[in-house]
């Protein structure tokens, strides 16, 4: 007896003092606010929150890889008290507060000469407004007078000022505002807010896809808020780092600037804030909403899916992604080539997205792998289907399946999974080479051609470069970069040689006919024209359209009823709500456009995320009210605009061409601090600033 | 030679520490959600067992049989395997965060493991000589693997399968562990 207690002792002695030599010989420095909040987690080290172990899951909080509430097997009381050891809210971080559009700048002179009663109602009701803007604040302050908690003051420039540690949310003053100018929303509220005919917006507001608050970001860059920038965006993108890279930015073709001068960048200055938080290493902190129990299914992993499956994650919802391929970002990942979009970059993002505590199946197909009846089955409460547009159309001309000839996203796809480290995808490159088609994805296939070495690259298009529907910086780097463009081409046939393999391409020259009905005129082809180019590899990317072979699955009864358009795209009961005919299946992105941008995708996976929210709240799903849905408030877009000075546009950089023809490095570059505030200072604040145009 | 690997065969299949003799099966249940969390909990009870096989054989040997103290081999052990993670999580975190941050993490949920404890006490119980120890640690550590990667397979797929309601998540993870064990049975007579 004595013996056993004096060797357990002695063990016990000899292993503490080992452990307790060892613990400063081997000391690192760590994070002490690791050790506090595994002190605070259950300590059960079940592994339920995904991660091995409470000290794992700490440190994952701790480097913003997880979020407060991640225990299963604590209460709502630890994840504040997490939260609360890293600054945050937890889950009920929807802190209300009273926020003002209107933020003032030059204000215009007054529209009329009003001497009644000094109440911006009053003024709206007489007049419809003061300033010449009939959006913009009127400035006579009924916000001030209803605030029972002197929060709200006019501020020298004449626009309210919300001090938001007085500020409760009691929406006082949103209720009186005659313009919706200051306004009173939950984070949930904002992040299914959607642009409406009575706001105040910008005209690169309203015509974003996704409706990011751009001027809102450029004066927070201006003020060098980075970070409140990145959030900004965020509220709308969660795809920042590579919308900044790959968007053709339609918010710039309507800059109100652009009327004058060149166009904001506001596509650089969104990667510039994107690449500003990457660079930091570091996720800024991403608040959800505590769970709500219900589930959500979200098919394909692509922008669209990843949006969506964002914003519900956002407001409490439970997500798992579904994808057939080995990676997340759809198109993106494997459409896109390495040297607009590189695969770090990504990576990067989609983590981001992923931590915040949504479940993703890599390799599993919608149809044969599972079926809608089976995630019915695993208790989903509803399926959002963003299967992207992944079949190519074919050419329909003769030998267009001969040895060589491959198809766009077949063949882009392909190659991509070969970079990615799978052997087997490799494809034999010709030396000659042309790609027929003249869209974003015919661009990537030649530019993937030259970096791979093919001697001569053409380009086979229908119409004309005006006509191109792929974005012009794509076709100026094509152009650069040496690809031989052929115009007003009708393939006719590819022809072989002896071996079945394809030697040539045959066309027919053409002419541009009298405008059709869209305004485009009709290419019509010259008789006798016939022209050969000699060629060892031919891509024909003229097109794509989603996959829904999946509805032909007997044994997914609920699938067949979908319903689905001539071009295959899911049919939704309205394009506001993207609800299909099947209650609880919603569609977004290329899925229900057909082949279409990053952004469109990603203000369709919200907008698809909003309806699935109402869905599964049990309440009507319903357009938003008022809302502008690709359309213009009409008094915003001007023809002129008097006073502006030109200021020189920000010059993107990029590698030099022979740099960047040899490799598959990142081409186009971003732009540095001191632009991106240069920058800034051109943005007009349009629509929130009052703009005089006559003066 | 032969002897060997017939002991290793033995271990990693027909004496499979999981589906043979039931034991660690807390973490297999927990860490087999995911194929890349099985597969670096695999990869450090690899390690562990191996360096805790070799470690109990050495007190066994020459603290415990000399003064006949083996009827606190249990208690012994455990402080010795807990001390040896933590120690071997020390180490590796200063000296080689590459192979901590893929194995570290899972290092303090194998310092409760009953695998590992098990695997020790049957070395010790079979008398293995110090390489068959090192052998059999090893070949439990490579069943434990193989069998929680196989199970993580399974596990991804019934998530998306149609499971009752009252049996789905750990449930039917019990279930498909039982019906996975039953399949390793046929391998009992080959050794
Ligand atoms: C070559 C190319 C270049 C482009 N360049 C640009 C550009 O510069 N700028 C721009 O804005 N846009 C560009 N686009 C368009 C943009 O990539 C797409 O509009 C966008 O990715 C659409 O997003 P999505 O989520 O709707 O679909 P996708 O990105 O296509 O994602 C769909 C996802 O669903 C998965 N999926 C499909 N079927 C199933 C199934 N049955 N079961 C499970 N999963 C399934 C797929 O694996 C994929 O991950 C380009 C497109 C291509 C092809
Ligand atoms: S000037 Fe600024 S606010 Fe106005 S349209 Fe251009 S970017 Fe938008």
């Amino acid at each position: 007896m004595t013996e056993a207690i004096l060797f357990m002792l002695g063990l016990g002695a000899a292993c503490g003092s080992v452990l307790s030599i060892a613990s400063k010989i081997f000391y690192v420095y760590e994070d002490p606010r690791i050790g506090e909040i595994e002190g605070l987690l259950a300590g059960a080290n079940c592994g339920g929150c995904g991660f091995a172990g409470c000290s794992a899951a700490a440190d994952a909080v701790v480097n913003g890889m997880a979020q407060p509430n991640l225990c299963v097997a604590a209460d709502e009381e630890t994840a504040v008290s997490v939260a609360a050891v890293m600054g945050l809210n937890a889950g009920s971080s929807e802190a209300v507060i009273s926020r003002n559009s209107c933020t003032g700048g030059n204000r215009a002179s007054d529209k009329f000469i009003y001497s009644g009663v000094l109440s911006c109602n009053a003024m709206s009701n007489f007049y419809g407004g003061k300033r010449n803007c009939t959006i913009g604040c009127l400035g006579l302050g009924d916000c001030v007078k209803v605030c029972t908690f002197n929060a709200i003051e006019i501020g020298h420039d004449g626009y309210p000022v919300v001090d938001e540690s007085l500020c409760v949310g009691c929406k006082a003053c949103e209720k009186v505002c005659p313009k919706s100018i200051i306004t009173v929303k939950t984070m949930s509220e904002r992040l299914f807010d959607f642009n409406r005919n009575d706001d105040p917006l910008a005209p690169c507001v309203q015509t974003c896809p996704a409706q990011i608050n751009i001027p809102q970001y450029i004066k927070q860059i201006r003020n060098r808020d980075f970070e409140g920038a990145v959030n900004t965006i965020r509220e709308r993108n969660p795809l920042l780092l590579a919308c900044g890279r790959v968007c053709p930015h339609p918010c710039e073709d309507i800059c109100r600037r652009g009327l004058e001068d060149e166009a904001v960048s506001i596509n650089q200055l969104k990667r510039f804030v994107a690449d500003y938080e990457m660079n930091s290493g570091k996720h800024l902190p991403v608040t959800c909403a505590p769970s709500t129990g219900k589930k959500v299914a979200v098919i394909g992993g692509g922008p669209a899916g990843l949006s969506c499956a964002f914003f519900l994650k956002r407001v409490g919802h439970d997500v798992t992604i579904f994808d057939m391929t080995p990676k997340l970002g759809g198109m993106i990942r494997y459409g896109i080539p390495e040297y607009r979009l590189p695969k770090e970059v990504l990576e990067w993002e989609i983590e981001g997205i992923l931590n915040l505590g949504i479940e993703h199946h890599a390799n599993v197909k919608l149809g044969t792998d599972f079926t809608i009846s089976s995630l019915v089955a695993s208790g989903y409460d509803a399926v959002f289907l963003g299967i992207g547009a992944w079949k190519d159309y074919a050419l329909k001309i003769e030998g267009e399946d001969l040895k060589g000839c491959f198809t766009g996203i077949n063949f882009l796809s392909n190659f991509s999974l070969f970079q990615q480290g799978d052997s087997d995808k490799e494809i034999k490159i010709g030396k000659k080479c042309a790609v027929i088609g003249g869209g974003n994805t015919a661009i990537d296939c030649v530019r993937t051609l030259i970096r791979l070495g093919v001697e001569e690259v053409y380009i086979v298009y229908r119409r004309t470069r005006n006509e191109m529907p792929a974005n012009m910086v794509e076709i100026e780097a094509a152009e650069h970069e040496g690809i031989k463009f052929v115009f007003l081409a009708a393939p006719e046939k590819v022809l072989a040689d002896e071996d079945g393999h394809i030697k040539g391409l045959e066309y027919l020259k053409m002419e541009l006919g009298e405008p059709d009905a869209s305004g485009r005129r009709r290419p019509v082809p010259i008789k006798g024209s016939e022209t050969v180019i000699e060629l060892d590899m031919l891509i024909t990317a003229i097109g794509q359209g989603p996959d829904v072979s999946f509805k032909n699955n007997k044994s997914d009864i609920r699938l067949n009823q979908l319903a689905t358009t001539r071009w295959d795209t899911i049919d939704s009961v309205d394009p506001e709500t993207l609800q299909s005919n099947i209650p609880y299946i919603f569609t977004g992105g290329d899925a229900a456009t057909g082949a279409s941008l990053v952004v469109e995708a990603i203000g369709g996976g919200r907008r698809a995320a909003r309806s699935i929210d109402l869905y599964l709240k049990g309440e009507k799903v319903t357009p938003p009210e008022n809302s502008l849905f690709e359309k213009n408030i009409p008094e915003s877009i001007f023809e002129s605009v008097s006073g502006i000075n030109p200021i020189e546009r920000a010059k993107m950089p990029e590698l030099p061409v022979d740099e960047r023809i040899k490799s598959f490095v990142e081409a186009d570059l971003v732009i540095s601090e001191e632009s991106a505030l240069k920058e800034s200072n051109r943005c007009l604040t349009c629509c929130v600033t009052c703009y005089n145009k006559d003066s | 030679m032969g002897d060997y690997i017939v002991l290793a065969i033995s271990c990693i299949f027909v004496n499979n520490i999981l589906l043979a003799q039931f034991l660690g099966n807390c973490p297999f249940l927990g860490t087999s959600k995911k194929m890349e969390t099985a597969t670096g909990m695999a990869m450090a009870v690899v390690f562990v067992l191996v360096l805790a096989g070799i470690i109990t054989w050495l007190t066994n040997a020459f603290i415990l049989k000399p003064f006949n103290l083996e009827y606190l081999r249990t208690i012994s052990f455990i402080l010795v395997i807990a001390s040896l993670v933590q120690f071997v999580e020390m180490f590796l975190k200063k000296s080689m965060p590459a192979l901590y941050a893929g194995l570290g993490i899972f290092l303090p949920l194998i310092t409760t493991n009953c695998a590992v404890m098990g695997a020790c006490l049957i070395n010790i119980k079979e008398d293995y000589t110090f390489i068959e120890t090192v052998i059999s640690s090893f070949s439990y550590a490579v069943g434990f693997g193989l069998a929680l990667i196989l199970f993580a397979g399974v596990r991804e797929r019934i998530l998306l399968a149609r499971v009752p309601k009252p049996l789905q998540d750990t449930s039917i993870g019990l279930i498909t562990a039982g019906i996975i064990a039953m399949a390793f049975f046929a391998f009992k007579g080959m050794v």
